[in-house]
């Protein structure tokens, strides 16, 4: 097929590239016959619940576990101690975080706890009830020891060392020092600083953690049905842990209600749940409930920053200084490890902007509270709340516009390829193009004067912007150049089927975000067949080819690719069969709406749904010589560059009442940029979605904790999560730079929504409450912290 | 030890998406777990157990309940519709398409609790506005799709039935 013209999947007749189709597999969700795992329940099938730690620090002195055993149903009792027997500790860093320490860690905890919501011990009963039953008579005799809870109280000298081996509770520091910060300070016509505080805050998938495990003795067989984000790293983790080969581990993953993160770890009381299948030998279902669900998912975000400015006079930004601290748990997360959220915030503050000197330190500590780890959007709402939040603030020292001061030192459209100050190759971005749209949806100089008009009202509205960058799609300079089992790379098979159906099986997995629509369009265009045809099977290790899932917004960039090669493969192997059935060359052959055509009139010459009969049921016609072959798979992984960034720009208009504290959302405009946009519809909801989640942390979501690590508000009503009557329409824009490094061009839609929403959310409250002389710097600003910022309350 | 562990089963009966169906339950058994764990209508939802969430929303007698709030024994002699009994009656068949055409599923889980909701607004009030439909489903948690689109497929759907 060497003499065939080259078409991209762009050029292609009947293209789905760009348009808003819906979800092939919504429907069944919109039915009440979707497939969650706690739907499932296999025979012989037992229920597992676990004894959490109720304290953030303390040793077990015993177990008593008779009552339990003895009680109705229960089929077994586990202590820490017996599940370690069978499973190897792992440990949670990443070797090019140069210097980071955690030490082993078990699934559930053997001598001491070290968090409230540890797992200790885990009772299998044939009811999930019977089970919770059974938990409550398990008598633990524990000593209680003190405890670091406080992040920044945990680096003090008389602080309680979680693991006395290190002396002291530092996971991992690092350092960045660009250029020459201090002269740029001393030039600078103005210097800001702030001090800023992220609250923890966590996931709230509204599926929990969700995971049924079932050990077939006779063939040493693991299954693992479970809501995750990377069924591979999971199989690989299983396998590696209970010491068996990869193949002898299937991990099968149905509808997911929800991830964001939070489902593509190692957690103990899963890892656990897969060694009891192996004690008891039947299949064990684990479903944590809500409360359990607070303490046992990871928690995000929380750091504490100390930042300063440097600023000329036009407004150009000299130099960025800032000092991050954040508390981790403790333990870092395995395989991920908990160092990537400041590293990214260590990488990509001040990325928008021209920025030439920089320093950083950025610290993780270990304390005694649920472990911290990656959640959507991983470090960008705090780089950029951050960096957006000191440029709203030296535009006000200078008395400068805030849009102007963007404008002055956003990267010019024309700079690319580039890199910003701390190392980051940038593709291409267009962060002047996607302000120059936004500033075409939002009617700025009208908000301005509204502005005016109200606060002679005693009415307090404000604008806020945000400029970020988001890493998408990435190389193995993510995880894998760290050691972990996370593969960047990911590939799709394209089968014929004998009617000519298309099946389409891939490594990324479905959570509601519409990766199987992405590769059912990719795939419907590469091939030329329409999407009613295709049939994508996502989710099963057994029967995907391998690849490291959806996380870090990689289904489309990297997935997306390989559905484009592998289409464009399987598209000439048709065209070579149905050239030699034909009579005619393949290069005068296209394939169209299902069937092959004359690529110059568009006529029909024989329908896929033939070509596959006469392929897999009459081969005996043709060629003796001849094989045919009506499958293929391709990989893709990002080669030019590390990430694959995108861009975009957010504006939060907002009302504050000043006697309340509440913050009412007004409007929320986005222009984002993620290359090629494959399906406009998902990429909006993606954005839309985001944002709300931002909102979350921006105004509500915290884990609030006591000094002694207790949770104080662990249930749905008292965390507060974003809901329909409080929550802004959201206007979305596109600017398209696509991405080099592959055909299609597409990035990573995922996570800038909520990267970017803090910042604006915060500069807006902060521009409503300017004339009142209050400045917020922390999140979530509750009703309570815009009063205090407002004096009015201690 | 746990009182309820020594109560004897007891039986409820009730029609559910319009088939009379009894077990012999525990009593402290809610009815969403009865759904789920003795029906196997598994497109009623838990997201909370506490009755915040509202992804175990079902029909009960005509109202929208939260299933995790109420016991499966109080539902002795009731009439009980699920979202596959919803769909099945092709109530909601506008609905669930104008949620696919506007993405306003995405996972899928909050959904069920979600169309429950919004099929009782769209019953007593096809014409109500944005604000109000953002309040009506204001007990529904979605962490995905951040409402916009779930109350565009609402509105256009109260549009559609209003010109009919
Ligand atoms: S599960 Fe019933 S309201 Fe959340
Ligand atoms: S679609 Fe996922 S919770 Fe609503």
């Amino acid at each position: 097929m060497a003499d065939s013209p080259v078409v991209t999947v762009h050029d292609r007749p009947n293209s789905y590239i760009g348009r808003s189709v819906p979800r092939p597999n919504v429907q069944r969700l919109l039915h009440g016959r979707g497939t969650f795992t706690d739907d499932i329940k296999l025979p012989r099938m037992v229920h597992a619940a676990y004894l959490r730690s109720p304290f953030a620090h303390a040793d077990i002195k015993s177990i008593n576990a008779d009552a339990a055993k003895a009680a109705p149903g229960v089929a077994g009792v586990f202590t820490g101690k017996e599940i370690a027997e069978l499973c190897e500790p792992y440990v949670g860093v990443l070797t090019h975080l140069e210097g980071m320490r955690s030490p082993p860690q078990y699934p559930m905890a053997i001598d001491r706890a070290r968090w409230q919501g540890e797992p200790v011990v885990a009772v299998v009963a044939e009811t999930r009830a019977q089970a919770e039953d059974a938990v409550e008579l398990v008598e633990v005799d524990w000593a209680e020891l003190p405890a670091a809870c406080d992040m920044s109280a945990a680096l003090d000298a008389d602080a309680p060392v979680i693991h006395e081996e290190y002396g002291n509770n530092l996971c991992w520091e690092r350092i960045v020092d660009e250029g020459d910060v201090d002269a740029a300070f001393d030039q600078a016509a103005v210097v800001v600083e702030d001090e800023f505080t992220f609250g923890r805050h966590t996931g709230v998938t509204l599926e929990p953690r969700s995971i049924i495990s079932s050990w077939d003795p006779s063939e040493e067989q693991l299954t693992v049905y479970m809501s995750t984000q990377g069924p591979h790293m999971l199989q690989a983790i299983f396998a590696k842990h209970f010491g068996l080969e990869e193949h002898r581990v299937r991990v099968i993953c149905k509808d997911v209600g929800g991830a964001f993160g939070i489902k593509v770890h190692t957690y103990g009381d899963e890892i656990a749940t897969a060694a009891l299948t192996m004690l008891l030998k039947r299949p064990v279902k684990f479903i944590p409930d809500r409360m359990e669900s607070f303490t046992a998912d990871i928690h995000a975000r929380h750091h504490t920053i100390k930042a300063r400015m440097a600023v000329a006079g036009d407004g150009k930004i000299l130099a960025i200084d800032f000092d991050d601290l954040t508390g981790i748990g403790p333990y870092s997360m395995y395989p991920r490890s908990s160092g990537i959220e400041i590293n990214q915030v260590l990488n990509l503050t001040g990325g928008p902007y021209t920025i030439e000197n920089y320093r950083a330190r950025g610290r993780v500590v270990f304390q005694n509270k649920p472990l911290m780890c990656q959640y959507r959007a991983v470090g960008h709402p705090i780089a950029t709340a951050m960096q957006e939040a000191l440029v709203d603030h030296a535009a006000q020292a200078l008395g400068m516009d805030v849009v102007e001061i963007r404008a002055r030192n956003l990267i010019p459209d024309d700079a690319y390829p580039t890199k910003s100050v701390t190392g980051m190759l940038f593709d291409k971005l267009s962060h002047h193009a996607a302000k120059d749209k936004l500033l075409g949806m939002v009617d700025y100089a009208g908000l301005r004067a509204d502005q005016e008009t109200a606060r002679e009202s005693g009415i307090y509205r404000g604008i806020g912007f945000a400029c970020m960058i988001e890493v998408t799609s990435p190389s193995p300079m993510f995880y894998g150049v760290g050691g972990a089992p996370i593969s960047a790379q990911d590939g799709v098979t394209l089968r014929l089927d004998a009617k000519g159906n298309l099946i389409v099986a891939s490594g990324v997995t479905e959570q509601g975000q519409g990766a199987e629509a992405v590769l059912s369009q990719v795939a419907a265009t590469a091939v030329g067949v329409t999407p009613d045809k295709i049939k994508i099977i996502t989710g099963d290790t057994e029967i995907t080819p391998y690849g490291g899932g959806t996380w870090a917004s990689r289904g489309t960039g990297i997935a997306g690719e390989a559905a484009a090669q592998a289409g464009h493969a399987l598209r000439d192997q048709i065209l070579e069969v149905a050239g030699i059935m034909l009579q005619s060359e393949p290069r005068k052959l296209d394939i169209r709406d299902n069937a092959v055509v004359d690529t110059d009139t568009g006529n029909e010459r024989i329908s896929l749904a033939e070509v596959g009969r006469v392929v897999y049921y009459r081969a005996d016609t043709l060629p003796k010589d001849y094989q045919s072959e009506l499958i293929a798979t391709r990989h893709h992984v990002p080669k030019k560059f590390p990430f694959a960034f995108t861009n975009g720009i957010h504006c939060s208009h907002v009302e504050v009442d000043v006697d309340t504290g509440m913050v009412k959302l007004l409007n929320y405009w986005v222009v984002e940029d993620c290359g090629t946009v494959i399906n406009p519809l998902l990429v909006e909801e993606q954005v839309r979605g985001g944002v709300i989640q931002g909102i979350g942390g921006a105004l509500y979501e915290e884990c609030l904790y006591s000094d002694e690590g207790q949770l104080l508000n662990g249930n749905l009503a008292d965390y507060l999560v974003p809901m329909a009557a409080e929550m802004p329409d959201i206007e979305v824009g596109h600017v398209t730079s696509p991405n080099s490094d592959s055909e299609l061009g597409a990035k990573g839609a995922g996570e800038g929504g909520t990267g970017g929403a803090p910042a604006a959310i915060l500069n807006a409250v902060n521009d409503a409450l300017l004339p009142l002389g209050a400045r917020l710097t922390v999140n979530p600003m509750t009703p309570e912290r815009v009063l205090r910022a407002l004096g009015k309350t201690e | 030890m746990p009182d309820s562990i020594d109560i004897p089963p007891v039986v409820v009966t009730a029609t559910v998406n319009g088939e009379r169906v009894s077990r012999a339950v525990e009593p402290r058994m809610n009815l969403v777990d009865f759904l789920r764990e003795e029906l196997e209508l598994t497109g009623s939802h838990i997201g909370c157990e506490h009755g915040v969430c509202g992804a175990c929303t079902v029909r009960v007698d005509g109202t929208i309940v939260r299933g995790c709030l109420m016991l499966a024994v109080q539902a002795d002699g009731a009439q009980v519709l699920t979202i596959e009994g919803l769909s099945e009656s092709g109530e909601i068949a506008d609905l669930q398409e104008n949620f696919k055409t506007r993405n306003a599923a995405q996972c899928g889980f909050c959904t069920p609790g979600m169309l429950m909701t919004a099929a009782e607004l769209l019953a007593e009030n096809p014409g109500a506005g944005r604000t109000e439909i953002r309040e009506h489903i204001s007990g529904n948690f979605c962490r995905c799709t951040g409402y916009q689109a779930i109350v565009d497929a609402i509105e256009e759907t109260g549009k559609n039935r209003g010109e009919k």
